[in-house]
């Protein structure tokens, strides 16, 4: 079936403003929309660029908006798309674009720095494992299943609003480290996202959730933080 | 632009973080890699880490290492085998302590679970040996080492490309590297580089691989003179999603799956009576494509089914969610109902940039090092794996060579100073890369890629034959030729992916005829290399690992080292 992508395209050699640029090609149904930006660069403009690596929503390289919509190059399908014989492909929101698709993720990854994203624990290291029970571990599962891909961040409206504001996956990250229950800096932690550029930004709007391509329920996780920060001050 | 670091690291996976963490305290040490550092393959590793830990059943580490060289169809070498699996345990322990979030049992111990090939008491049973984290246990690990790095302050140069390695008078002193924001060149002074660059399998057209497992780092070694050994054994996974070649962990057969054929049989029972679907990945491999030939694919088509519909929620709800989504979203199969259309894939290399037990990359038979080089993880050949390597070993493998490495590199850095590089470098390097722009080449970059990925599907995969290796030799040596009237058509310097592909295909390139020269020189059947011509293993003449390196005038040369067996000697290979 024959199908029109148009492309956002900048080049900051060549060009003052973004365009959009045109290409038709054959696509099947069950082609992914990271093929289809692969076919285009191998068969007509090698110029075209994205970053991509896995191709199977693992590595969290290639979030873009495909009409409209934030999502995964490599996750979406033809098929899953109603238009399927027009594609409009964008680069995420929020960033600064590099090049065509590419956008500046050094921001991103500040904020989630900023988070400690690191086990602290200085007691004595055991001869085998440090014990934890399933419960614990399935407590901080949803947060492991993150890939880093920005595309709740990109998409959630306090985080276009409030350039400090840590944003969803900075966030999900204090979670994963929060309750994890080897960590010995949950208070730090918890005093570290008690404001409102850390947990109380979240307006719980849900965006983030509804665009998590690992089907994170990162709402709610944020929600956790806040009820554990509360409690934390009850008890004080 | 200049930099100086006491070890260059090159690419982000578990291998080279490892390193970098063994490293960093006392040590400069940067990390340089063509993707950024959290989208490394090594996070698409699923099923787990293999370690005789023995929190589910009882095990020890000699029977991880029988296992391993049996599962190497004696090839691999024993004494880094004994080395890897004694260390195991301890690597995973200390995975722990850095804080991967591991499956658990209920005393609250590291969840284990069974894989290919693992056993207890030398063949009798399979075993619970795979540490795991769900089945996305590369990438938790992945996210891990990463952090413990930002932890420690490791410098990363992210989206930088390797052009080349820098050896004056045998001895490595750093590399060249193209930084992709921008194009400018880098020189990388260093007393010591880590090669950590993963595998290669987009030489193949069906692959569980990413789009950046080009095998740079391997063909830039080869390149600057280090011998590649056993190139010629390619680890086909049994089960890839059909057409697609997105991995299923073997995990879902550790799990309880099953493998049908078109008759609803269970045909592994027949072809590995002990350990039936649990057998090691080349024999699966193989089976599958004889069910096939006897025409009992499903449908007549070269695929058979994964079945899971009887594992239950609590297995597939919370061991194999990943694998689960991609069922459902690639090929709109509901797992829980319905079998998976499986067919082999292409995952890894046994082969790679040889290497002793120190990572320290050798250049000979009689392990003489390279001064200054290394090399851990896939792109690595210590050997560990042989003829075939075990599932959950490759994570083990990574972390137990690449922690090696550090420790080795650490070692020969405070006895060095740092050695010269020369001053013309950068001009040289960006004159290479203007001769490649420049050029106004008469072939396609992408239809020669394809006719690559065809050739060697077609002919190299899981059955081999002389007559047809003969001309994949040829077409591929075609390729080289063709391959010198690529042009580049972007002419820009900002991310400039036209040029970074020009350059991973010439590495494909390069690798495929090494694989080639070492597959027809192998004329036995031997793990993941089977020969229809030669059906028999010949220990006789082949128990030895194939090597090759490139002389600057006469072109590859392949010779033979021999393999070290310490424990177990060879014997027939039954399951």
């Amino acid at each position: 079936m024959k199908s029109t992508f148009t492309i956002f395209r900048f080049d900051p050699a060549v060009d003052k403003q973004p365009r959009y640029q045109e290409y038709a090609i054959d696509v099947e149904s069950t082609d992914k929309i990271l093929d289809c930006l692969n076919k285009i660069r191998s068969e007509q403009d090698p110029t075209l660029v994205y970053r991509a690596s896995c191709s199977h929503g693992i590595c969290g390289s290639d979030a873009m908006v495909i009409n409209g919509h934030i999502g995964l190059a490599c996750q979406k399908l033809v098929r899953d798309f109603k238009t399927a014989n027009n594609f409009v492909i964008e680069p995420l929101p929020l960033f600064n674009v590099i090049k065509d698709l590419i956008v500046e993720m050094d921001p991103f990854f500040e904020k989630h720095r900023y988070v400690r994203p690191y086990l602290i624990n200085d007691d004595p290291v055991p001869k085998t494992e440090r014990l934890q029970s399933a419960g614990e571990q399935k407590t901080i599962e949803p947060a492991l299943r993150c890939i880093l891909c920005a595309s709740c961040t990109s998409s959630c409206p306090i985080s276009r609003a409030n350039p400090n504001y840590l944003g969803p996956a900075a966030l999900l990250r204090a979670f994963r480290y929060i309750y994890d229950s080897r960590d010995t800096a949950k208070g730090s932690r918890l005093a570290q996202v008690n404001s409102d550029d850390g947990a109380w930004g979240c307006k719980t709007m849900w965006w983030c959730t509804d665009v998590c391509p690992k089907g994170i329920p990162v709402t709610k996780c944020i929600g956790q933080i806040k009820r554990a920060i509360k409690t934390a001050e009850k008890k004080r | 632009m200049e930099h100086q670091y006491d070890v260059i690291i090159v690419g982000a996976g578990l291998a080279g973080l490892r390193a970098a963490i063994e490293l960093g305290e006392d040590s400069r040490v940067a990390v340089l890699s063509k993707v950024f550092a959290t989208r490394s393959h090594s996070g698409a590793a699923q099923g787990g880490i293999g370690a005789a830990l023995g929190n589910e059943e009882e095990d020890n580490w000699e029977w991880h290492m029988f296992d391993t060289v049996k599962g190497s169809d004696y090839l691999g070498d024993q004494d880094a085998i004994e080395i890897m699996a004694k260390d195991a345990p301890h690597i995973v322990y200390e995975l722990e302590h850095m804080g991967v979030p591991f499956n658990r049992t209920p005393d609250g111990k590291i969840a284990q679970r069974a894989f290919g090939g693992h056993t207890s008491e030398f063949g009798k049973a399979a075993v619970k040996r795979a540490c795991f984290a769900a089945d996305r246990t590369g990438r938790v690990i992945l996210d891990t080492l990463w952090e413990k790095c930002l932890q420690r302050g490791i410098q990363f140069f992210n989206e930088f490309h390797m052009l080349s390695l820098i050896v004056k008078e045998g001895r490595c002193s750093g590399l060249t590297a193209y930084e992709m924001a921008t194009g400018k060149i880098h020189i990388f002074n260093s007393k010591a580089v880590l090669l950590a660059t993963g595998g290669a399998g987009k030489i193949f057209k069906t692959t569980s691989n990413a789009l950046a497992s080009t095998g740079d780092g391997l063909a830039i070694a080869y390149r600057a003179g280090a011998p590649l050994e056993d190139m010629e054994f390619i680890q086909f996974h049994p089960t890839g999603i059909y057409k697609l070649g997105i991995l299923i962990s073997e995990a879902a057969r550790g799990e309880g799956g099953i493998l049908r054929n078109s008759e609803g049989e269970r045909f592994m029972e027949r072809y590995a009576p002990t350990i039936k679907d649990l057998a090691p990945r080349d024999m699966v491999s193989r089976c599958i494509l004889k069910e096939v030939r006897e025409g009992k694919g499903i449908d007549g088509k070269d695929y058979v089914h994964l079945d899971l519909t009887h594992l239950g929620e609590e297995v597939i709800g919370e061991k194999l969610v990943e694998i689960i989504e991609f069922a459902k979203t690639y090929v709109g199969v509901d797992a829980r109902k319905d079998p998976i259309p499986v067919q082999p894939t292409c995952h890894y290399m046994m082969g790679g940039i040889a290497t002793d037990a120190d990572a320290r990359v050798i250049i000979d038979a009689e392990n003489t090092p390279f001064p200054g080089l290394y090399a851990a993880g896939e792109c690595a050949c210590v050997s560990v794996h042989g003829a075939n390597r075990l599932g959950c070993n490759s994570l083990l493998d990574t972390l137990v060579f690449g922690r090696r490495a550090g420790i080795e590199m650490r070692k020969f850095i405070h006895s060095t100073g740092y050695p010269k590089v020369p001053s013309d470098l950068e001009d040289l390097e960006a004159a290479k890369i203007r001769f490649l722009m420049e050029k106004n080449g008469s072939e396609n970059l992408g239809s020669l890629q394809q006719e690559l990925q065809s050739v060697m599907m077609e002919n190299v995969s899981v059955f081999r034959h002389k007559e047809t290796l003969a001309e994949a030799l040829e077409s591929v040596r075609d390729l080289k030729l063709r391959y010198q009237n690529v042009g580049v058509t972007d002419k820009g310097s900002c991310f400039n992916r036209n040029l970074l592909d020009t350059l991973e295909l010439g590495h494909m390139l390069d690798l495929a005829e090494v694989m080639l020269l070492g597959a027809l020189h192998r004329e036995e059947s031997r793990g993941a290399h089977s020969r229809e011509d030669f059906p028999d293993r010949n220990d006789q003449q082949f128990l030895a690992h194939t090597m090759v390196r490139f002389d600057q005038q006469k072109g590859p040369q392949l010779f033979t080292k021999p393999v070290t067996i310490t424990r177990f000697e060879p014997k027939e290979r039954k399951y």
